[in-house]
């Protein structure tokens, strides 16, 4: 036993000083198309949208805008001939519920406990969602925990198209839920429903079933874009941050 | 029973000793360019399948099922030696409705005689056990979103009932009890329901309620033009991207009849090796979280998340989503940049070899796997079980080495890990295996690599092919039809998960309840990826 504990102690402290300082580790996001970009003509404008399979690419003149929410971060944009600019970055989360609905306040800032719910999720966001209770994220040094049953849960983290069969757990999970409660949708898929919906499998997104208060966009969002969410959550992202980033301008 | 390497039950080929059985009744024809395509009435079927099965040692593939104007086409594949394909045709009008079940005597059918039933509303007499499988309770008898006649695209006004799902069966003995997991348990545990039953301290029988995550995948894609099917391939199973991207394009650039340039082959294998060797770290962090090794368990979450950011900077994606594309790969990588994808995946490789060894000597650890979660040779072949699952129970058969495709067998040359005892341990020496062996593979390939272009145009037009690839969890099959327009109109997945799972009760039977999520762990089959 005591060789792990010593492996344990010279493996040292790798989680990442997010919140605190941002993350410039390579390789933690895989980043959007620019928010907006200028091109030259219009018509170039026109065919790098057309390069976009899902259509999260839109255009009005010279001006080329991209939406995260359908962003599946297919890389066709960035691999054309006129490629689209990347941006990274990974502080995606957005609010979306009544701007008078409140979010946690400091009450729960050091005890948030979250319970996932997979929707029909590929794997991929299940994936990231568990890379958070890791060593690089760990996010039981934030006050933030995964907890087995709804009933425990102050938030629900939701992933996936919304598959008709997980409708009715789905809405039971969140009826066990005590309140104050809050939904967090992560992943394009449960934003939207990507590829996979609106069908007759599929919602096409959760918003569709339950009041969604946060959204995390991206295929899949990386660990740091569901912690952004997270503390976006909890209000534990400074109003300053929020404001500079709903202008559009680069964050942090 | 002998594998279909070892086997030479009869001195006459398979068309001829096909030919000299049934005569007329057979239709033989070449399917170049290694496979056989037998024609022959439904009632033939399962005579037919229990001979290729029996005693020519054929192994099932996949059952395809097509509705066309002019009639239900049922196509059931086999691969085996000389031909390595065989593809049985039966041919009926579209106004019957059932046929004779093959899952008497190919047992590894069952599910897929299931899913046509629930899906296309075919019958198949002889099977025991038809009904609600893919769509659950709640959906309508008789409505087959399969049928040409079901718009996918409108979403389905799902009842307001909670389903009142019972076994067809439930154990009956002073002090049985059922207890009922999921869909939503553990932590980040992917949807799945798990009906435990006990009389006491162990499972007496487990019941896999799945489908919760069933998306229409193979629904959605008719009709869409290939490049955005090749999306949905990437992403219903995000954990192994590259492989179902890879066998997609694959049958695609059959129909085309393109010839892949040998640079973009070798990259795709490198991706593919790279998704492997990720995947069987997520594997094993996820056996040694499941038996309580804390400190351990984060020596194996540390290596798979500098897995991802290795994939992440070197690709620029964490999960290699968007790489493999229809003619090749999205991008090229000069050779130093190659060479930092081998130098990191070896020094990985270093750290998962000593947290192995350690491992190896960690008696606790150790007890909860060893002789836990058994599956034999025998259950093993029975059900058709494929991948890590079935190499560790002495099954050693791996599609890169029986049927070669891109660049194995030349100039990649694998080998396959197999382990014979078929527990939870087997099962993890075979994932570290596997994981140090794709690091060696990727070195292969990077000192390999050849020059050219790593992508060629793929005019699209009318046909049909299979295309398969080794994924983390074993082989799948992927087979494609393309109209006129060069839409896809039929598409049939057949993935590692869905076969595995069709055996998961195997390991999970006449253990202690607390074993469970061990089994779970040590099976690392994935819902999403089963579920389509």
């Amino acid at each position: 036993m005591s060789k792990w504990i010593i492996q344990g102690l010279r493996t040292g402290v790798k989680s990442t000083r997010y919140p605190r300082r941002p993350e410039e580790a390579a390789g933690v996001t895989p980043g959007l198309p620019a928010a907006e970009s200028r091109w030259p003509s219009p018509s170039g404008a026109e065919g790098a949208a057309l390069s976009c399979p899902v259509g999260a690419l839109e255009t009005s003149g010279t001006r080329l805008t991209a939406d995260p929410r359908r962003c599946i971060h297919c890389l066709r944009c960035a691999s054309g001939p006129n490629p689209v600019p990347w941006e990274g970055g990974y502080e995606w989360a957005r609010r979306t519920g009544p701007a008078d609905s409140p979010l946690f306040d400091r009450g729960f800032d050091h005890s948030l406990h979250i319970r996932v719910v997979d929707a029909g999720a590929c794997d991929a966001c299940l994936s990231e969602i568990k890379q958070l209770n890791k060593p690089y994220y760990n996010m039981h040094r934030l006050g933030l925990f995964l907890t087995p049953t709804p009933r425990h849960a102050d938030v629900l983290l939701v992933a996936g198209p919304m598959t008709q069969a997980m409708r009715m757990p789905l809405l039971k999970a969140y009826e066990a839920m005590p309140t104050p409660r809050r939904v967090m949708a992560v992943g394009t898929c449960a934003l939207t429903g990507c590829l996979f919906g609106p069908s007759f499998a599929s919602a096409g997104g959760v918003g569709s079933v339950l009041p969604v208060d946060v959204e995390v966009p991206g295929c899949p969002p990386p660990p740091l874009a569901i912690l952004h969410g997270l503390l976006l959550l909890s209000s534990r992202v400074k109003k300053s941050d929020e404001a500079r980033e709903t202008l559009g301008e680069a964050a942090p | 029973m002998m594998t279909p390497a070892q086997k030479a039950p009869s001195a006459l080929s398979l068309d001829a000793e096909a030919a000299a059985r049934w005569g007329g009744a057979l239709r033989v024809s070449p399917l170049p360019p290694d496979g056989l395509l037998l024609t022959c009435d439904p009632a033939l079927l399962p005579d037919l399948c229990a001979w290729l099965a029996g005693e020519r040692h054929y192994r099932f593939a996949t059952l395809v099922t097509e509705e066309r104007e002019e009639g239900w086409r049922l196509r059931t594949l086999f691969w085996g030696r000389e031909p390595l394909w065989v593809h049985v045709l039966v041919e009926m009008p579209l106004q019957l409705t059932s046929l004779p079940s093959i899952s008497d005597a190919v047992h590894a059918a069952d599910w897929h005689e299931r899913e046509t039933e629930d899906l296309f509303g075919l019958t198949f007499t002889g099977h025991p056990r038809l009904g609600d499988f893919i769509l659950h309770e709640e959906w309508p008898e008789g409505v087959n979103p399969m049928r040409w006649s079901f718009n996918a695209r409108v979403p389905y006004i799902a009842r307001e009932v909670d389903p009142q799902w019972r076994p067809v069966r439930i154990v009956q003995a002073p002090g049985a009890f059922a207890m009922p997991v999921g869909p939503i348990f553990s932590d980040t545990a992917q949807a799945s329901h798990f009906l435990l039953e006990t009389v006491g301290e162990d499972v007496a029988r487990t019941i896999p309620r799945l489908f919760y995550k069933y998306r229409g995948v193979e629904k959605l894609a008719e009709g869409e033009e290939p490049a955005k099917v090749l999306l949905t391939a990437e992403r219903f199973s995000g954990t192994s991207a590259i492989a179902h991207a890879w066998a997609f394009c694959q049958a695609v650039e059959r129909i085309a009849g393109v010839d892949i340039p040998p640079r973009a082959q070798l990259l795709r294998a490198l991706l593919a090796e790279f998704e492997r060797f990720r995947h069987h770290l997520a594997a094993l962090s996820d056996i040694i979280h499941s038996t309580g090794m804390t400190v351990a368990s984060s020596q194996a979450d540390i290596l798979e998340e500098e897995a991802l950011r290795l994939a992440g900077a070197w690709a620029g994606h964490r999960y290699l989503y968007g790489q493999v594309v229809l003619g090749g790969v999205a991008r090229d990588w000069t050779n130093e940049e190659v060479e930092v994808l081998a130098g990191g995946v070896e020094r990985l490789a270093g750290g998962l070899g000593r947290l192995s060894r350690r491992l190896r000597f960690s008696g606790s650890f150790l007890d909860r796997l060893e002789q836990v979660g058994l599956v034999s040779e025998r259950q093993a072949r029975h059900f058709g079980l494929v991948g890590p699952v079935a190499r560790a129970s002495g099954v050693p058969e791996d599609s890169r080495v029986d049927l070669p495709y891109g660049p194995y067998g030349s100039p990649l040359k694998t080998d396959i890990a197999v382990e014979e005892e078929g527990d939870g341990y087997a099962r993890l020496r075979v994932l570290v295996a596997e994981a140090l062996a794709t690091a060696r593979l990727i070195r292969e390939g990077a000192e390999r690599l050849p020059g050219g272009p790593v992508r060629v145009e793929v005019p699209l037009c009318s046909g049909e092919a299979l295309g398969w690839c080794e994924a983390p969890r074993g082989v799948a099959f992927h087979w494609v039809r393309l109209d006129e327009g060069g839409r896809v109109a039929r598409y049939r997945l057949t993935t590692p998960s869905f076969t595995n799972w069709h055996g998961f009760h195997l390991a999970a039977e006449r253990f202690a309840f607390q074993d469970f999520p061990i089994i779970m762990a040590t099976f690392g089959l994935s819902t999403a990826e089963g579920d389509r």
